[in-house]
C-alpha cells in the first residue's frame, strides 16, 4: 500500500509540474501576476509530492518489502540498517529518484526564498525548472519505475553490491546529484535570462549562490568518491580518469568557470553571453555526465545500468536541453552587449584567462572521454583513451592555472599597473622557488616533478596569503589595524583566499604522492619482520572474522618505526549474499604519510602475499579538497547574499523592454 | 567445517595484482616493466590497466611484458610487440597517428583559437576606451546648442 501511495506521488507530482512549465511561462509572457504566482505553490507541492514518494521507497527498503522488485533485487534482509537505506540510491530507479527529489527541492527553494527576485524572472526560473522536472520524471515513470510490484515476491533479496556497502560510496551520490543538479538552477537562471533578454549585475548575484551551493557538493561528491577508490579499491589510486569519474569533473571545471566569470558579470556587468552559456554548458555536461552513466554507453567500473532504451530516453532528454538552451542562446545572446570597458592588464582579462584555461581543460577531458566512441562509430579504429592521456595532455593547463592564480586575483578592477601588482608577490615568488630548490637540492632521484609541484603549491598557497595580507596593508601599517582589516574584509575575499589555499595544498598532495610513493610486494612468512621506507613491518597473525553479512580473512600486522608502533588489520571480505570478495586495506593515516596494507592470496609455501605502500602527503590531496570547498561556503556566507540587496535598478528596467 | 568454507572461499578468489613471483629480480628492469604496464590495458576489464587489474589475462600480459624485457627488447619494442597481438585497443595511451592526431592536438588548438577570440574580446573592451571624435553632423548640432 505504502509504495502504491509513493507511485501516486510521484504521478502526482508529473501533473504539477506540467502545469508549472506552462501557466508561470504565459503568466510571465503577458503579465498576468496570479498566472506566474502559481509556480510558487506548485513547486512546494512538487517537492512533498516527491519527498512522500522517496519515504514510500526509503520505508520499503528500511523494512525489507520484497514484493517490490527494486528492492528484491538490490537489498537483504541481513544488510546493516545503514546500507539497508543508502541501498535506496544505491541502484538506478531509487538513484533517479533522488536526483528528482533534489531538483525538486531546488525548485521549491527558489519558490520559498526567492521572495526579492522580479515576479517574471522567478516565474520563467521556475518554469524552465517544471520543465527538466517533467522530462526526469517521465523518464523515472516511463524507464526506471522503482515501485513495480513482484506477482511472486521471493522470500529475501539479492543484495546489494559490497563495493556499495561501504560509507564513503553510500554518500558520494548524494553529493554528486546536490552538484548536478544544483546546477540546472544557474541553467534555468539562465534560460529566463534569454526569454527575457537581460543580464545584469542583480541577475548574476541570484545565480551566484546557487552555483556555488552546487560547486561545493559537486567538489565534496567528486572527493568523497576519489576517497572511497582510495581505500577500497586495493592499491591506493585516488583517480583514474574513468568515464565516470570524467564525467562528474567536467560539469566541476564548467561550473568553477562559471563561479569566476558571474563574478565578472556582478561587479563589472560584461562577459555576460559567455556567463549564459557556461550555465548552459555546466548543466549540459551534467547531462552528459548522467546520461554516461546511466546509458553505460562507454564501458567503465561503475556503470550498473546497461539498458539501451534509457539511454535513449537521456538523449532525447540531452538533445532537447542542450540543443534548445544552445538555440536560444544564438537567438538573444547579442542582446546581451555591454559597455563596459577594462585595460588588457586587469582582474577582468585575468578572469577570462581563467576561463579560458578551465574551459578548454574541459574541452580536453570531454574530447578524451568520448574519443574511442568517436573513432570507433566513424572511423572504425577501436582505441582507448586512459590515464596516461589525460595526465599528458590535461596537467599543462593546471600547472599554467597554478602559474598565473595569485597574479591574476590581485589585479585590480578596470586597470592595473603590473609593478602595484607584483609588489606583494615578489617575495611569494621567492620564496617558492627557494623551495623548490631546496626540494630539487634534496632529492637524489633527481625527478622534476616535486620540486616543480611544490614550489606552485607554496606559490598559490602563499600568493592567497598576500592577497589577504596586501588588502589588510600588513606591514604598511600597525599590526592591530591590520587584524582589524582582516576582520573586516567581506566574506567573499576570505572564501576566494580559502578556495585558492586550498587548490595549492591539493596540488601539494598531489606531488608529493606522485613523487615520493613506496611501494612493496611481497611473499610474507607470518611472524617475518620486513622493511618499507623505514618502517617495520611484522605480519603477526591471519585469523577469520565475522561480520554482519560477511566472513572475512584478517591479518594482523605490527609496524614500528623508531618510538611509534602501530598495528594495522588489512582484511580480505566475502559476502555471503553476493558471493563477491572485496579488499579492504588498512591505513594508518597522519597528515605526512599513510601508511597503507593490503592483504593477498595465501601462498603455496603457506607465505602471504602483501602489498605495503608508504604515500607521503597522500591526506592533504582530500583535505585541500574540503579546504576549497570551505571556501566556497564562506563565500556563501557573504553579506551580499545575506542581505538580498539585489533589487534591479527601476532606470534599467525601464530603459530595457523585458520582450 | 567453517574452516574449510572459508579456504574455498578464499581459494576462489580472484588472484591479486601484480604478484610477488612475477617481480624481476633486475630492479630496473622491474621498474621499465611496472611503467610499461601502466600504459597496457586490461582487455577483460573496464577502464583497469594490467598493472593494477588482478585477472588473468592481465597477469600474462605482465609476464609476457617481463618476458620481452628480459630477452633484451626496448621499452617500444615490447609495446609494439603487444600491440602485434592485441592491437591498438591494448594501449591507453594512444598512439600520434591518424586521426588521433587531432585528439592530441584538441587541447593545444582550442587554447590557440580560445586564445584569439578572448584576445580580441580583451582587446575590443580597451578599445572602446577612446572615445571616437564626434561626426560632423554631431559638431553641427553642437555649435547649434551652444550657439543659441
Amino acid at each position: 500500500m505504502i509504495a502504491e501511495i509513493g507511485h501516486a506521488a510521484v504521478i502526482l507530482a508529473l501533473l504539477f509540474a506540467i502545469v508549472q512549465a506552462i501557466v508561470p511561462m504565459i503568466g510571465a509572457q503577458k503579465g498576468w501576476a496570479n498566472w506566474m504566482q502559481l509556480a510558487v505553490p506548485t513547486a512546494i507541492i512538487q517537492f512533498v509530492l516527491v519527498l512522500i514518494s522517496f519515504s514510500a521507497l526509503t520505508y520499503a527498503f528500511v523494512v525489507s518489502d520484497f514484493s517490490l522488485q527494486l528492492v528484491a533485487a538490490n537489498s537483504h534482509s541481513d544488510k546493516p540498517m545503514l546500507y539497508k537505506i543508502t541501498g535506496v540510491w544505491g541502484n538506478h530507479e531509487g538513484s533517479l529518484l533522488l536526483w528528482n527529489l533534489i531538483l525538486v527541492l531546488f525548485g521549491a527553494m527558489v519558490a520559498m526564498f526567492g521572495r526579492n527576485l522580479p515576479p517574471a524572472l522567478k516565474a520563467r526560473v521556475l518554469s524552465v525548472q517544471a520543465m527538466i522536472g517533467v522530462a526526469f520524471l517521465l523518464f523515472l515513470l516511463f524507464t526506471s519505475n522503482p515501485f513495480i510490484r513482484l506477482e511472486n515476491p521471493p522470500f529475501n533479496g539479492n543484495g546489494l553490491n559490497p563495493m556499495l556497502q561501504d560509507p564513503g560510496l553510500a554518500f558520494h551520490p548524494p553529493f554528486l546529484y546536490l552538484g548536478y543538479v544544483g546546477l540546472s538552477m544557474a541553467f534555468s537562471f539562465a534560460i529566463a535570462a534569454l526569454i527575457e533578454g537581460r543580464v545584469d549585475a542583480a541577475w548574476a548575484r541570484w545565480v551566484r549562490p546557487w552555483t556555488l551551493m552546487a560547486w561545493m557538493f559537486l567538489t565534496l561528491g567528486i572527493a568523497l568518491g576519489s576517497w572511497w577508490a582510495y581505500y577500497e579499491l586495493g592499491w591506493g589510486g585516488w583517480w583514474f580518469w574513468d568515464p565516470v569519474e570524467n564525467s562528474s569533473f567536467m560539469p566541476w571545471l564548467v561550473a568553477t568557470a562559471l563561479l569566476h566569470s558571474a563574478i565578472v558579470v556582478e561587479k563589472r556587468d560584461t562577459l555576460k553571453a559567455w556567463t549564459v552559456l557556461l550555465a548552459i554548458l555546466a548543466f549540459s555536461f551534467s547531462l552528459i555526465g548522467t546520461f554516461i552513466v546511466r546509458s553505460g554507453v562507454l564501458t567503465s567500473v561503475h556503470a550498473f545500468a546497461n539498458d539501451p532504451k534509457r539511454g535513449m530516453f537521456i538523449l532525447v532528454i540531452l538533445a532537447i536541453a542542450i540543443g534548445g538552451g544552445l538555440t536560444l542562446y544564438a537567438l538573444r545572446a547579442n542582446q546581451l552587449k555591454s559597455n563596459a570597458v577594462f585595460s588588457t592588464l586587469s582582474r577582468e582579462s585575468g578572469l577570462v584567462l581563467n576561463n579560458l584555461l578551465l574551459s578548454v581543460a574541459a574541452a580536453v577531458v570531454f574530447i578524451g572521454t568520448i574519443w574511442p566512441l568517436v573513432t570507433e562509430m566513424f572511423l572504425d579504429r577501436k582505441i582507448s583513451v586512459g590515464a596516461p592521456f589525460f595526465d599528458a595532455a590535461f596537467t599543462p593547463f593546471m600547472v599554467v592555472i597554478a602559474m598565473v592564480l595569485p597574479i591574476g586575483s590581485i589585479l585590480s578592477w578596470k586597470r592595473a599597473k603590473i609593478r602595484k601588482t607584483m609588489q606583494p608577490l615578489w617575495g611569494v615568488m621567492a620564496l617558492s622557488v627557494a623551495l623548490g630548490a631546496f626540494v630539487w637540492s634534496q632529492d637524489t632521484g633527481g625527478r622534476m616533478l616535486a620540486p616543480i609541484g611544490l614550489t606552485l603549491a607554496a606559490w598559490v598557497v602563499l600568493g592567497a596569503m598576500a592577497d589577504l595580507g596586501s588588502r589588510a596593508k600588513i606591514f604598511k601599517v600597525s599590526a592591530r589595524e591590520t587584524l582589524r582589516r582582516l576582520r573586516n574584509l567581506p566574506r567573499s575575499d576570505w572564501g576566494k583566499a580559502v578556495a585558492h589555499a586550498g587548490f595549492g595544498l591539493l596540488i601539494f598532495g598531489i606531488s608529493a604522492i606522485t613523487a615520493w610513493e613506496i611501494e612493496d610486494i611481497r611473499a610474507v612468512e607470518i611472524g617475518a619482520p620486513y622493511s618499507v621506507g623505514g618502517y617495520e613491518f611484522t605480519l603477526n597473525s591471519i585469523g577469520e572474522f565475522d561480520g554482519p553479512n560477511y566472513i572475512a580473512v584478517r591479518g594482523e600486522v605490527a609496524v614500528t618505526k623508531g618510538n611509534q608502533s602501530f598495528f594495522l588489520y588489512p582484511e580480505k571480505r566475502n559476502f555471503i549474499v553476493e558471493g563477491t570478495p572485496t579488499t579492504e586495506a588498512a591505513i594508518n593515516s597522519t597528515l605526512s604519510r599513510d601508511v597503507y596494507i593490503v592483504i593477498g592470496d595465501r601462498q603455496p609455501d603457506g607465505k602471504w602475499t602483501v602489498r605495503t605502500y608508504i604515500k607521503p602527503f597522500v591526506a592533504w590531496i582530500w583535505l585541500g579538497i574540503i579546504i576549497t570547498s570551505l571556501g566556497g561556503l564562506i563565500s556563501l556566507t557573504d553579506r551580499r547574499y545575506r542581505v538580498a540587496a539585489p533589487s534591479r535598478k527601476t532606470t534599467r528596467a525601464a530603459a530595457v523592454p523585458a520582450e | 567445517m567453517k574452516k574449510l568454507l572459508i579456504l574455498l572461499l578464499i581459494l576462489s578468489t580472484p588472484v591479486f595484482a601484480v604478484e610477488p613471483d612475477e617481480i624481476l629480480d633486475d630492479p630496473v628492469l622491474e621498474e621499465r616493466a611496472r611503467e610499461i604496464s601502466t600504459e597496457l590495458r586490461c582487455l577483460v576489464c573496464r577502464n583497469e590497466n594490467i598493472d593494477e587489474s588482478n585477472s588473468g589475462l592481465a597477469r600474462d600480459l605482465r609476464l609476457l611484458v617481463r618476458e620481452r624485457l628480459v630477452e633484451g627488447d626496448s621499452d617500444e619494442e615490447t609495446i609494439q610487440y603487444i600491440v602485434d597481438r592485441y592491437n591498438e585497443y591494448v594501449l591507453l595511451k594512444p598512439r600520434f597517428t591518424g586521426s588521433n592526431i587531432l585528439l592530441w592536438l584538441s587541447g593545444p588548438l582550442l587554447m590557440l583559437l580560445g586564445g584569439v577570440l578572448a584576445l580580441a574580446f580583451v582587446r575590443g573592451k580597451t578599445r572602446e576606451t577612446q572615445v571616437e571624435a564626434l561626426s560632423e553632423d554631431e559638431e553641427n548640432r553642437l555649435n547649434a546648442l551652444l550657439n543659441k
